[in-house]
């Protein structure tokens, strides 16, 4: 395996009908489009057995092989289900003799969550948030940590609205270095951490991704960049709710998603109950009109008993 | 199982060698020593590449036995520790090649086992890669044309030290550069865990024309040798803490 190969790769690119087939188990894959490419492999949706499945394809054989390993080993958490699943893995040989690894997982049909909250409004920021944070309390209580969690890799499906990460390439043992990283969400680069993986690293890549939602074009380190990340995060009107856990996440003062979630979970309480209260207030407003009539009523109704008190 | 030390030389440079023995030789003379020879050729933005430094890039990394990559500036970080972790997972991985060649004969690989146990095996020289310990002479090339690439070789070394140092595993650098100011090379920093320190002896560095990789390397070499002697000497006399590790 050299990594030179960037340089002088066989480039991989399927033509549509192209048809794959196993070496091990011999099961057959009709591709039918492009779906990504990543630092290892590209991805193909394709049709198996009258199912479309997404199909990851590399010559990276090892890093391959370590993926597998990490989606595997997510099918084991039990409950929640926490990566794609996944349906086969082979080799495959090119008609000029080199051999390529792949495998297969369920295709998850769905909207980039960026385009998602823009579309449909930040009220969505919250919801999608706690759903992160479950999903990321779910995989460090199992033992690991996610390590490249980034705006790309979380997709929004539909009915009910559910966020999930598509690509867990990244996924890391706790305690162990992370695996796989990008600058932006990486708090090693920011200067405001160790990349060694334990739940806080994953906290502080989220608050990043919510950031990256409205820097897309991201932007760069500083000398100190815990008050440039804060300063962004405060020209951000629309995560003006989430301020303070998120900058808790930043600052590494969370230790478990539980506490960021309960954080989180509190502000939308507090945040719904004071609509919720002023909404109450602006009923009672109305309410005026109806007790001047109602006095009104009984200032007639008295006098007509006065007058029939004399006569 | 013990687990022993991987040693690597981390040779970056943005281009050929023009004094002294073929680079390519001596990367292959220390890879008999079980050493990996690692290269990183750094391109300018305007550079239009230069087909005979990145030809020697990519030879003296074939013979070392480690993994070459030619990268721009901006990606200079990110690369500098993919290819060291690469490295590491390479030589594991070529060990456990070698153990599985016993076992199942000699012409199996990993590539002819099926994914299954592929994925057992993996998460082996996996372990291994995230608990051995780890030294790395870290060779600058500092002749003329890299002076201004120097600051992002400096942020990327230090980048290394805080990805490698999160690993479970211990770790050790140095830090080179070449061409001296009498010698082939100059030690800009002595064996240390860390590389923080090395943000005040890096701007200091003067560049020089002559570009000797070959002899470079072959002192990069002997810096393993130095330090094992060293050690073996104040663990006669000290406890070894070292060893016992904390």
């Amino acid at each position: 395996m050299k990594m030179n190969q960037t340089w002088k790769k066989q480039d991989i690119d399927f033509k549509p009908g192209t048809l794959i087939t196993g070496k091990w188990h011999n099961k057959q894959y009709l591709i039918k489009q492009k779906l990504g490419e990543g630092a290892i492999g590209t991805v193909y949706l394709c049709e198996t057995e009258g199912k479309l499945a997404a199909l990851k394809i590399s010559e990276k054989g090892t890093s391959m092989t370590v993926e597998v390993n990490v989606l595997k080993s997510l099918q084991q958490v039990q409950g929640r289900r926490l990566g794609p699943y996944l349906l086969d893995v082979d080799d495959w040989k090119s008609p000029y003799g080199t051999s390529f690894s792949f495998y297969v997982m369920e295709y998850l049909k769905g909207e980039p969550m960026s385009h998602f909250i823009k579309k449909h409004g930040s009220v969505w920021i919250g919801v999608f948030l706690l759903q992160l944070l479950e999903d990321l309390e779910e995989l460090h209580r199992s033992g690991w940590v996610f390590g490249d969690l980034k705006l790309d890799n979380l997709m929004v499906l539909s009915s009910p609205k559910r966020v999930r990460w598509v690509d867990v390439g990244g996924t890391t043992q706790q305690g162990r270095a992370i695996k796989e990283y990008t600058e932006f969400y990486d708090r090693g680069y920011w200067g405001l951490g160790t990349r060694k993986a334990e739940p806080s690293y994953d906290l502080f890549a989220l608050a990043m991704v919510f950031l990256n939602i409205y820097y897309p074009k991201r932007f760069e380190r500083v000398a100190q960049s815990e008050k440039l990340l804060f300063k962004k995060l405060d020209n951000v009107k629309a995560l003006e709710p989430y301020r303070q856990p998120l900058k808790k996440a930043i600052a590494g003062k969370y230790q478990t998603s539980d506490e960021m979630k309960s954080d989180v979970t509190k502000l939308l309480y507090q945040a719904q109950n004071k609509s919720r209260l002023k909404k109450r207030s602006k009923q009672q407003n109305s309410n005026i009109p109806f007790y001047l009539e109602i006095g009104g009523i009984s200032f007639v109704a008295l006098g007509y008993y006065l007058i029939s008190l004399l006569i | 199982m013990k687990k022993g030390t991987l040693k690597q030389i981390l040779l970056i440079t943005d281009g050929c060698s023009n004094k002294g023995e073929d680079p390519a030789a001596v990367a292959a003379i220390a890879n008999q020593q079980g050493i990996t020879v690692n290269v990183i050729g750094v391109l300018d933005d305007k550079q239009v590449e230069d087909v005979d430094g990145l030809q020697e890039v990519e030879d003296i990394a074939l013979s070392g036995g480690g993994v070459s990559q030619i990268v721009y500036r901006e990606s200079l970080s990110q690369t500098v520790q993919m290819v060291t972790k690469q490295a590491m997972t390479q030589t594991i991985q070529g060990f456990v090649n070698k153990e599985l060649k016993q076992i199942l004969g000699s012409s199996q690989s990993l590539e002819d086992v099926e994914p299954e146990k592929r994925g057992e095996i993996m998460e082996v020289v996996e372990d291994l890669g995230e608990t051995s310990d780890l030294e790395v002479v870290v060779l600058v090339d500092t002749s003329a044309s890299m002076h201004e690439k120097l600051p992002t070789v400096k942020e990327s070394l230090i980048d290394l030290s805080i990805s490698l140092n999160s690993r479970i595993g211990k770790n050790r650098f140095c830090i080179f550069s070449f061409p001296g100011k009498r010698k082939d090379i100059q030690k800009i920093l002595d064996w240390s865990p860390q590389l923080n320190s090395i943000s005040e002896v890096f701007p200091k560095l003067t560049s020089g024309g002559i570009t000797p990789t070959g002899p470079a390397l072959r002192e990069a070499m002997y810096q393993f040798g130095k330090k094992s002697l060293l050690r073996s000497l104040r663990n006669e006399d000290e406890s070894d803490v070292e060893e016992t590790g904390y």
